[in-house]
């Protein structure tokens, strides 16, 4: 059971049901696993994700450059006391991203997905579900399955790495394998969720990867925030029967195009984009100078 | 095209900050540290593109210098990697470099063992934690580390690979895929030999035992 598109994927999902029941087998074959296995390897991974999450939202946590820390426990603030603009759901979802990245930043241990630049998109939308619809595990679980899926099409077709393709790259495909697993655990069809993947890559594209003093911080984190709503703007979208009328394939096609076109110093060199402003260059002289 | 597995995707589990700059770092100077073989005495790593401009701010110094320790991406000791070098009086450098035309995240590694041993490697970090090993002991070469990986040096002639491969058919390990790499005829060859089971110690050691084999190492799958 092998796929490099999302046609493909679409083609033998409609035989299989869902898509995860294709990432299933597909990875099953890969790697000489049985499916038990590979449950029990995503399920250690759903909770370092969780436990991840909680340990931003417990104390502070300070980024290595000292530029974020903190976020995580005051946008709880805000949907605790149900004072959201938002909607607490979103609200929610957007702290466990933050959180997340507080983590990530200060060389704690994360889940990739399919970044650490990008590692807060997936499990503050799946943390968020599973809290605030009582869906359980099991079906997260699923839910991580599918994201494989279309983290798989975008990596053989274009790119994941920020170096290579930007934020679009990393933000952005977390953001599009996140709305594909919503639409597949909230009910929505393979098609629906190849819809909501490339919904969610476009209205990223051609996002740059510009971060302050090179950390993995800012923008980082708050980008972590957009790719959240829209992974589930997208999705929302999706399971409304709101197609891409873009097919996800193409889509792709146009973000590995879109990496060619841009330049070195929009890709991970912290030498465009935010990260040459005024502001910072002086966080990266202080950063330094400490060292 | 490149091959993902589902845990490409959904990890590595991995210390932060950065799955191209830390976690995929540490990998490619783990594997630096199996093929030296032995306790790391002095290392060099000289950096290229995005590496260079970024490297301190990413961790990839910290991880850098755990891999060559054998610290793997996700041990939450690559946070001390420097202080753990300092009691083990490992002598670091670095600098950075053009490597020509290569992944922006590209990285050679001189190493030289405890005892004296000397090997280096360039490897490229290509994003979500891959890796791939691009030159060892400057033949290119081209692995993953995805697979259970066997590096043979050994003197260009006839006969060698049947008797390794030999081995291998009756032990049940199945190769996956294989490469021979040779500077010129009849010169010390490199080969590699990515295989879907584990390879005991017992096998290492019969294949080692081979004439002409100059050396022979194991790089376990990595997995995370």
């Amino acid at each position: 059971m092998n796929f490099s598109s999302g046609e493909e994927l679409l083609a033998k999902a409609q035989e299989l049901k869902h898509i995860y029941n294709v990432v299933m087998k597909y990875e099953s074959h890969k790697s000489n696993k049985n499916e038990e296995d590979i449950l029990d390897k995503l399920k250690l991974s759903w909770h370092i994700m969780q436990e991840a999450i909680q340990q931003g939202l417990d104390k502070e946590t300070k980024g290595k450059g000292h530029m974020i820390g903190g976020e995580a426990l005051k946008m709880k603030e805000r949907y605790t006391h149900n004072n959201t603009i938002c909607g607490n759901t979103m609200a929610k979802a957007i702290s466990y991203g933050l959180s997340t990245m507080e983590v990530n930043a200060c060389m704690g241990r994360i889940v990739a997905c399919p970044t650490a630049g990008s590692s807060g998109v997936l499990p503050g939308i799946l943390l968020m579900l599973k809290e605030e619809y009582e869906i359980p595990d099991e079906k997260i679980i699923k839910g991580l399955l599918t994201a494989s899926g279309i983290g798989i099409i975008i990596g053989k077709n274009a790119s994941l790495s920020g170096a290579e393709g930007g934020c679009q790259a990393e933000v952005g495909s977390a953001s599009a394998m996140a709305a594909a697993a919503v639409v597949e655990i909230m009910g929505g069809t393979p098609a629906m969720a190849l819809s909501a993947s490339a919904i969610a890559l476009q209205n990223l594209m051609g996002l740059i990867c510009d971060p302050v003093a090179g950390l993995v911080e800012v923008p980082c984190q708050k980008r972590n925030a957009i790719g959240i709503a829209n992974g589930l703007i997208a999705s929302e979208m999706a399971l409304a029967g709101i197609e891409s009328v873009i097919p996800f394939d193409e889509v792709v096609h146009a973000m590995k195009e879109v990496s060619k076109l841009m330049p070195s110093m929009l890709r991970e060199t912290a030498q465009g984009g935010i990260a040459t402003t005024p502001t910072a260059k002086k966080f990266e002289k202080e950063i330094f100078s400490q060292r | 095209m490149e091959e993902y597995s589902i845990f490409d995707m959904i990890g590595p589990i991995m210390v932060g900050p950065s799955s191209s700059h830390t976690a995929g770092a540490a990998k490619i100077a783990y594997i630096g540290y199996k093929i030296l073989g032995e306790e790391v005495m002095e290392v060099t790593f000289t950096l290229h593109g995005s590496f260079a401009s970024t490297y301190k701010g990413h961790g990839t110094d910290k991880a850098l210098v755990g891999g060559i320790m054998g610290l793997l991406p996700d041990d939450e000791n690559l946070k001390h990697a420097f202080d753990l070098a300092k009691e083990k009086n490992i002598v670091i450098g670095f600098k950075e470099g053009d490597l020509g035309n290569v992944h922006p995240n590209t990285v050679r590694i001189d190493l030289t063992g405890v005892t004296n041993k000397k090997i280096n490697i360039i490897g490229s970090s290509i994003g979500a934690g891959k890796i791939k090993i691009i030159n060892i002991g400057n033949i290119d070469i081209d692995f993953t580390g995805d697979y259970t990986t066997l590096i043979t040096h050994h003197i260009d002639q006839p006969g060698i690979i049947a008797k390794i491969t030999t081995i291998l058919a009756n032990s049940n390990i199945n190769i996956a895929f294989m490469k021979v790499y040779r500077p010129s005829k009849g010169e010390m060859a490199v080969m590699l030999l990515e295989t879907d089971e584990n390879i005991p110690h017992s096998v290492i050691e019969e294949i080692n035992k081979i004439e002409k084999m100059n050396s022979v190492q194991l790089i376990e799958k990595i997995t995370g």
